[in-house]
């Protein structure tokens, strides 16, 4: 197999920081907090980069749908190792509504414009958990997926996946062109360096507009409320055993 | 500060203060400890003392490395995988 790999990047608040709703409810606060690449994605970046080592694959094109900002995302992936990054703009309204079905439109058009031989993604995005666009993206494309992958092997024309699903571990082979999305044990993704970041420059964003790509992006979907998850009720501490029985049975525990 | 080396060093710290940013007790904490460190050994002329000192610097950015993935991978662990 040789040829082009498409790598789907999100970029995503940090997995470290505490998250806070609006007072509106109307979503969480994303202004002035720190955002960095699903950690997801990054295993997807890395395992890409590594088929490129192992020179399986030609090219690594990192692709990210956003405003301005993801080109920092998309910088990144460079980083990492991609050749060049595709930035599909994305703002205002459109990008808060922003789902699984046009991000696999999306990453549809853009792998056959790009003659992919391979869409890696996360499994899923660690802000909206959906699990759908790998999912959606090969159901467009019309090409076999491997999902919840912890091992990818190329054998002639076709991968062999190693997917970790409920009972264990399922391998499957499939045919190229495919998709798949990255479990958390596919790899071990490596840090972008700063002389990574500096030589990273030098590589190509290219932007493009989803009416470019013929993709309409309108959401099916309307987020009417955002909450917090209820507050953990602090416990009540008791004297004697039975004490605790006695309140045991005013819960209707016993 | 030896000539040759001068450049590795400066490189050296750019590379810890970049890396330093994510430090879990804050990146100012990390950048005060990292100058300090830095500053201490501003002195050494020794081609060999500065090349030893480089590697142990190397050495402090490969385990900040191992520690912000083992946070990050038990993070994920933690939220998406039964225990």
């Amino acid at each position: 197999m040789s040829g082009r790999v498409l790598v789907g990047v999100k970029r995503v608040i940090d997995y470290a920081v505490k998250i806070r709703v609006k007072p509106d409810n109307s979503g969480v606060v994303t202004d002035g907090v720190k955002h960095s690449m699903n950690p997801f994605c990054e295993i997807a970046v890395e395992e890409a980069v590594k088929l490129k080592e192992k020179k399986l694959v030609k090219e690594v094109v990192a692709v990210s749908c956003g405003p301005q900002q993801v080109q920092e995302t998309i910088r990144t992936a460079l980083a990492m190792g991609a050749d060049r990054g595709i930035h599909v703009e994305v703002s205002g309204k459109d990008y808060e509504s922003l789902g699984p079905l046009q991000v696999s439109k999306i990453m549809a058009a853009l792998a056959k414009k790009e003659e992919a031989q391979l869409l890696i993604l996360g499994k899923q995005a660690i802000d909206d958990d959906c699990n759908q666009t790998g999912q959606m993206t090969a159901a467009l494309l019309d090409w076999p997926q491997g999902t919840f992958a912890s091992e990818v092997t190329v054998e002639g024309e076709k991968l062999k996946v190693v997917r970790e699903i409920d009972g264990g571990l399922e391998t499957i082979k499939i045919n190229l062109p495919a998709v798949l999305t990255a479990d958390l044990r596919l790899n071990t993704p490596r840090y972008a360096t700063l002389p990574n970041i500096m030589k990273a420059k030098k590589k190509k964003i290219t932007q493009v507009k989803p009416s470019d790509l013929g993709v309409d992006l309108t959401s099916r979907l309307q987020v009417l409320r955002v909450d917090e998850p209820p507050q953990r009720q602090a416990g009540v501490k008791v004297e004697t055993v039975d004490d605790l029985v006695s309140k045991l049975r005013e819960c209707g525990r016993i | 500060m030896a000539n040759p080396l001068r450049a590795e060093v400066v490189r050296l710290y750019k590379n810890l203060l970049y890396l330093g940013r994510e430090y879990p007790k804050g990146g100012d904490y990390f950048r005060d400890r990292l100058r300090a460190a830095f500053n201490k050994n501003k002195e050494v002329q020794d081609p060999e003392k500065i090349k030893e000192m480089i590697t142990r610097g190397e050495y402090v950015a490969r385990e900040l490395e191992a520690l912000y993935y083992l946070r990050k991978y038990r993070a994920m662990k933690k939220r998406y995988y039964e225990e």
